[in-house]
Formats: C-alpha cells, sequence, structure tokens
C-alpha cells in the first residue's frame, strides 16, 4: 500500500538497456522466476522498486506516530500491551522493508536521509490526526486492513527480497486487524457516547482509507510497467472494490454506518459500489497539505536529531573495543 | 558531527531443536552486543528462534548468479546420482 504516489516507473530510462538482457529478464518476469539482488535488472526496475520499497518502509515508520498518539492513554493495560506490541510491529516492518530496499544498492542512511528531508513520499494516511481512542480502533480494522489486501498479492512481487518482506509483514498484520476490530465491537456495544465515538471515527477515516489504494485506474498512467514486471498485480481500483466488499458486512456487523448514503450493492455482480472519491483531497495531501503532514515530518527529524547521541555512542565504543582488542592481539 | 555509515549483519535463526539456522534477513548495527539484541527485537518477536547467529555482511562470500550455469554443471550432468536413474524390478518392491 503505501505505493500510491510511486505508480511512476522510469520507463523511460530503458532505452539505454541492452535490448537482449532485458528481453531475458522480461523471460523471466513472465516464467513467475524471482529477481535477487544479485541478477541483471534493467535500471527502471530498480529504481521503481527502490522507490516504492523505502516509501513502503517511510510508511510503516511514519505509521507508528498517529497510534503513539494513544498508547500512554489506552483505555486499559489489555488495550495498551496490544498497543504497544503493534506499534512494534509497525517499526519492524519499516525495518524489514528498509533491509529489502538496501539490497538494491541504496545505504539505509541515504533513504532516511530522504525522507527527513521531504524528498520521498510515505503513505497520505497518516497525515491524518487520531483525534479519539476509537481512531485507534479504526486504523487497525481499516488502515490495516487496506494495507493486508495491497500486501497480500505483494508477497508474490518479482522481486525476491520485497516479496520475503512481505510475507513476514503479512503474518503479523493480521493482528493489527483484529485487535483494531476488537476496539470497534467494544465501543459499538458500549454506551451512546462509545458508539457515537466510533461512527464519528468511521466518518473521518472511511473516505482517506479509500484513497490509500491510489487514484483510479483511469487516471494512472504508469501501472502498465509495474504490472509487466509483476510488482504489481492488482489495478487499484480492483483492490480498492474488493476492500469495500469484504469490509461492508463488518461495518453492518458493528451497526455503524458507512458515511457514504449512496453506496448500495448491485444486484448482478455483488459489488458494494461507492461514491465518487474526492480526489483532490488526496492531491492536497500528497502535496504537504494534509492535516499533519508538517507535525510528523517534523516528529521524525526530532526523533532523529535527539538519537544522534546514541548512533554516536555505538560507533564511538564499537570502535574503542575493536582499538583494544587489535591492541591486545599485537601483545 | 557524521557518524559512519552502520554495518550491515545478516541474521539467521533456528526455529527449534533439531533444524539448522536459517536465513531471515539483515540489520543494521554497531557492533556484535547490538547486532544480537536488534536481531532478537526485528526478527524474533513472536517466539519464533531458540538461536540466532548475526554475520557481518562483508564476510559473507556469494557465488554469481551469472554464472550459475558453469557453478552446478558438475551437478546438472550427472543423473546417475540420483536413485531414479536405476531400474529396480517392481517385484522386488520400495526400495
Amino acid at each position: 500500500m503505501y505505493t500510491q504516489a510511486l505508480n511512476n516507473s522510469e520507463a523511460e530510462d530503458r532505452g539505454i538497456e541492452d535490448a537482449a538482457r532485458a528481453e531475458q529478464f522480461q523471460a523471466r518476469i513472465d516464467a513467475e522466476d524471482r529477481i535477487e539482488p544479485n541478477d541483471w535488472m534493467p535500471a527502471a526496475y530498480r529504481k521503481t522498486l527502490t522507490r516504492q520499497i523505502s516509501q513502503h518502509a517511510h510508511s510503516e515508520i511514519v505509521g507508528m506516530l498517529p497510534e503513539g498518539n494513544w498508547i500512554t492513554r489506552a483505555p486499559s493495560l489489555r488495550r495498551k500491551a496490544a498497543l504497544l506490541a503493534k506499534v512494534q510491529d509497525e517499526c519492524g516492518h519499516g525495518l524489514y522493508l528498509y533491509a529489502a530496499a538496501e539490497t538494491l544498492g541504496i545505504s539505509r542512511e541515504e533513504l532516511v536521509d530522504q525522507m527527513l528531508a521531504g524528498k520521498a513520499k510515505y503513505s497520505s494516511i497518516f497525515n491524518y490526526p487520531t483525534l479519539t481512542w476509537a481512531d485507534i480502533g479504526v486504523i487497525g480494522w481499516l488502515v490495516d486492513g487496506a494495507a493486508i489486501m495491497n500486501q497480500i498479492p505483494l508477497c508474490r512481487c518479482s522481486y525476491g527480497p520485497y516479496a520475503r518482506a512481505m510475507i513476514r509483514v503479512c503474518k503479523e498484520e493480521s493482528f493489527h486487524q483484529r485487535q483494531g476490530y476488537e476496539i470497534m465491537l467494544t465501543l459499538s456495544r458500549g454506551s451512546q457516547e462509545q458508539k457515537a465515538m466510533a461512527q464519528d471515527a468511521l466518518n473521518r477515516w472511511w473516505w482517506p482509507v479509500l484513497m490509500m489504494f491510489g487514484p483510479p485506474d483511469s487516471a494512472s498512467q504508469h501501472n502498465d510497467t509495474s504490472t509487466k514486471w509483476k510488482i504489481k498485480r492488482f489495478s487499484n481500483d480492483e483492490l480498492r472494490q474488493k476492500f469495500v466488499d469484504a469490509t461492508v458486512p463488518q461495518a453492518q456487523y458493528l451497526g455503524l454506518a458507512i458515511p457514504d448514503p449512496d453506496m448500495k450493492q448491485n444486484a448482478t455482480t455483488g459489488h458494494w459500489e461507492y461514491s465518487a472519491i474526492d480526489w483532490d483531497e488526496f492531491k492536497q495531501v500528497l502535496a504537504g497539505n494534509g492535516p499533519c503532514n508538517r507535525d510528523r515530518l517534523a516528529a521524525r527529524r526530532k526523533a532523529h536529531d535527539d538519537g544522534a547521541w546514541v548512533r554516536e555512542a555505538a560507533a564511538a565504543y564499537a570502535e574503542k573495543r575493536r582499538y583494544r582488542q587489535a591492541a591486545q592481539a599485537a601483545e | 558531527m557524521a557518524t559512519p555509515n552502520t554495518p550491515l549483519w545478516e541474521v539467521f535463526i533456528r526455529s527449534r531443536n533439531g533444524l539448522a539456522h536459517k536465513h531471515v534477513g539483515s540489520l543494521h548495527a554497531a557492533d556484535t552486543t547490538l547486532a544480537l539484541q536488534a536481531a532478537r527485537d526485528i526478527y524474533t518477536r513472536r517466539g519464533e528462534g531458540l538461536s540466532i547467529w548475526v554475520v557481518p555482511s562483508s564476510a559473507i562470500t556469494a557465488s554469481d548468479p551469472a554464472e550459475k550455469g558453469m557453478m552446478f554443471e558438475p551437478a546438472e550432468s550427472k543423473i546417475y546420482r540420483h536413485p531414479t536413474f536405476y531400474d529396480v524390478p517392481e517385484e522386488v518392491g520400495h526400495m
């Protein structure tokens, strides 16, 4: 997921490649072969994946912020322990993904710098605020639900390290979605105020969650290359529809209303047809003008700066021990 | 002050007694102690392991995938190394 801004494969770079090698490469992809780090690959494939995987990693890291906001205010110890574990998982997911991106020949430090400099994107969804405890429920249920929908096909992505990282991520993500749904269930069976809080959270998150799947197929011009390279297996609209179809009955079970009064089920296809999405809002958020864009980057920069002494101390200590060991060996 | 890039480590985990350590991924850490602790936090949050190895990535020598044809040719051409190469009459039963 988290890959919505990156439907632009740099197809224009391909002209310079050795045509025969590119053909062999495509034959491997067509045969469902996995591409590994030391294999030859077109420069545009490398570039597209580096960007997609690193933006996915940044999303996991920035995604810790909206939820971290509620760790100290979780309503019970059980909820607090679960939320803490979930946020720790998101960090782990970021690290698996950074490691996968690094196999393409870029350093961790460069990737982090790109994010801190505001040059790299992350998922638009994390630029929305978590105003109430119910938002934590909705994030687990819908944001992680949407992420799972997008990540399951990525487990079969043509690039081996990315596919393997996704398998680990998907295994862990299921707990996230269930804990979110449990929060929603508790709230929707609680007092009037709790139920209203759950409905309010759903109202605020529904449309931004649908935007997570990226621009409509009619508007995204670069899907072809990613599809041809088997980085992407389903189109944005296909995944969005799958997500909506899976979510509507879950909302009904909670007794909550999806904030789309015109939504109706198509009797022939069985699909739930949703109203038009406000793509201007999506563009604004991607352009840096969402409710929390500045906050999120500022928080990441502060964490990076505040942690500088730890990185320096660890490097200095490792250096001192190397020096001592070398001195002892020389005696 | 610019801190040097933190070294990369490959992580291997043995999930159960009797199984071999298996490569699970990589991480960055300044030294062996931190690498082991980070490996525990990143790769074994759900009891995935009984034992962890961390190896500096720079210490690994890898074969070149472009030369896999030549590299593995000795095995490709020796089908008589496989049991199915040999005919055993059906009456003899499973062997």
